[in-house]
């Protein structure tokens, strides 16, 4: 039909609607607790690689509500550790082609992303990722204020503040994309590969045999499983201690914000870990900005007055111009904070219980690459090696990846 | 933002303090494993409700205290000095 090619990039696709409700089966061979990017991609790639699709993804709200749909949508890979850049590498790369494969266009701007240093001690630490990167083939490389200014124009690079900008890590590939697009694509691409979404279906319990799982208690009912994934954030630590396990993840709120819209002036993402800020320009217009996590646990996700001080401080620091732009909305996210700021990937001692938790602040951006390399888990019943370095037993071996230093925020 | 109550100076905004993570028991050092050890170290009830947790008045009296916290709304129910 000729309208099938422009229906193909229409919201609603060509067969009317994004994703169906089903009813509720009471088996399913795999049930992915979590309908955000990381759990929907799981059931994409289980249902498209691995042509398991008896699967069902169940979220206590709607699909996207949780981090997938607060967070400031900035994706990039250059990371610190050698077992960090080449996932969040995997994540780019199949960011890049995502509109293509989903069929929807999830307006992936690789814009670059640009992080600045403000003291000796940092431009170390910038210039120890750019080598890391650049051995691992990730375009990044250290540059100095003059290059800083022509990216940036708006950027005060004097001497004049607090914490002059003394240099900046420039990464061409990093960009900002349409975080409810990829969540809205992943599910409708499982969806038409028949996995069953439901959302508004909380769980309740997880029942087991021995050490063994064999289904999750909902409160729509017990539905018989033998695999179960918690792709949750915010949740993980609740649903992984309802089989006994207790994870090393604290979690804290994480707040943004997003002012009213100014003509295109900013078309880098910018960051600076010493003031714990980033600030990336919309489509729209609007400038989305977000600071370091909340310096306390909590599952509040009430905003602070606190937060929008500290964060317009800093902005106004590196950005003077920005002085009477206005504010428009701000919002808070839970974020599963590990020992070292990477996540937890795969199988626990629990069989049959696998985990993508603990993702801090990365877990967006590593949506696509968890959800193919877990599938791929799932379904081989074995351990990928891009993802091995992650596992939970790491924590129990001494082996961690310190990804601290890679991060925007909370050092 | 809250309230805390310090034991020692009174109610002061959250901002004054440190958080110091959930209280939980170190294991006897004579008879601990390794694994209950990285347990001790890593492992966190990370509890959605009531837990107690440590906390330090770093722009007051400079004491550690134990404080029950809601994580939920934040609400603390109270504070007292460790044993």
């Amino acid at each position: 039909m000729p309208n099938d090619k422009l229906n193909h990039w229409l919201p609603w696709g060509s067969k009317g609607r994004m994703w169906h409700a089903r009813p509720l089966k009471d088996r399913y061979d795999v049930v992915i607790i979590g309908g955000g990017v990381h759990g929907l991609a799981a059931a994409y790639y289980l249902a498209r690689d691995h042509g398991v699709t008896d699967v069902a993804v169940l979220d206590r709200g709607y699909i996207g509500s949780g981090g997938s749909g607060r967070n400031t949508a900035i994706v990039r890979s250059n990371y610190r550790t050698p077992e960090g850049v080449p996932f969040y590498d995997e994540s780019v790369r199949l960011y890049e082609g995502l509109s293509e494969e989903l069929g929807y266009n999830v307006m992936f701007s690789q814009r670059g992303h640009l992080t600045l240093a403000h003291s000796d001690r940092s431009i170390k630490g910038l210039r120890e990722r750019a080598e890391t990167n650049q051995i691992l083939s990730v375009n990044s490389r250290l540059i100095w204020p003059d290059e800083i200014k022509k990216l940036v124009p708006a950027l005060d690079v004097s001497d004049r503040p607090r914490y002059p900008i003394m240099a900046a890590l420039w990464h061409p590939p990093g960009g900002i994309i349409r975080h409810d697009a990829v969540v809205w694509g992943y599910a409708r691409g499982a969806d038409r590969r028949s996995v069953a979404i439901h959302p508004q279906t909380t769980v309740t319990g997880i029942r087991t045999e021995g050490d063994k799982v064999v289904g999750v208690e909902t409160d729509r009912g017990f539905i018989k499983t033998g695999v179960v994934h918690n792709a949750t954030a915010g949740w993980c630590s609740t649903i992984a201690k309802m089989v006994g396990l207790e994870l090393p993840v604290v979690t804290h709120p994480l707040q943004a914000c997003v002012t009213e819209a100014l003509k295109p002036f900013l078309d880098v993402v910018v960051v600076s870990g010493t003031l714990h800020v980033y600030v990336s320009q919309s489509d729209r217009g609007e400038l989305v900005m977000g600071q370091e996590i909340d310096p306390y646990a909590s599952y509040s996700q009430k905003s602070t007055l606190g937060f929008l001080e500290g964060l317009s401080q800093h902005i106004l620091e590196l950005m003077p111009g920005l002085v009477h732009v206005r504010v428009l909305r701000q919002w808070t996210g839970l974020c599963d904070m590990t020992p070292d700021y990477s996540p937890i990937m795969g199988f626990t001692p629990v069989e049959g219980f696998i985990v993508s938790v603990g993702w801090g602040t990365y877990g967006f951006k590593a949506g696509p690459a968890s959800g193919k390399r877990i599938a791929e888990l799932i379904a081989t019943n074995r351990t990928p090696d891009l993802i091995a370095p992650f596992a939970l037993k790491r924590f129990y071996t001494g082996e961690l990846v310190g990804e601290k230093a890679a991060a925007a925020v909370a050092h | 933002m809250f309230l805390i109550n310090c034991p020692n100076c009174g109610p002061r905004n959250v901002s004054e303090f440190r958080f110091g993570g959930e209280q939980h028991p170190r294991p006897e050092l004579d008879t601990v494993t390794r694994e209950e050890w990285q347990h001790y170290l890593y492992a966190r009830r990370n509890e959605q409700g009531v837990q107690t947790e440590w906390w330090y008045h770093r722009q007051g009296c400079r004491q550690w205290f134990l404080a029950e916290r809601d994580t939920k709304t934040s609400e603390v129910l109270g504070t007292y000095w460790h044993e």
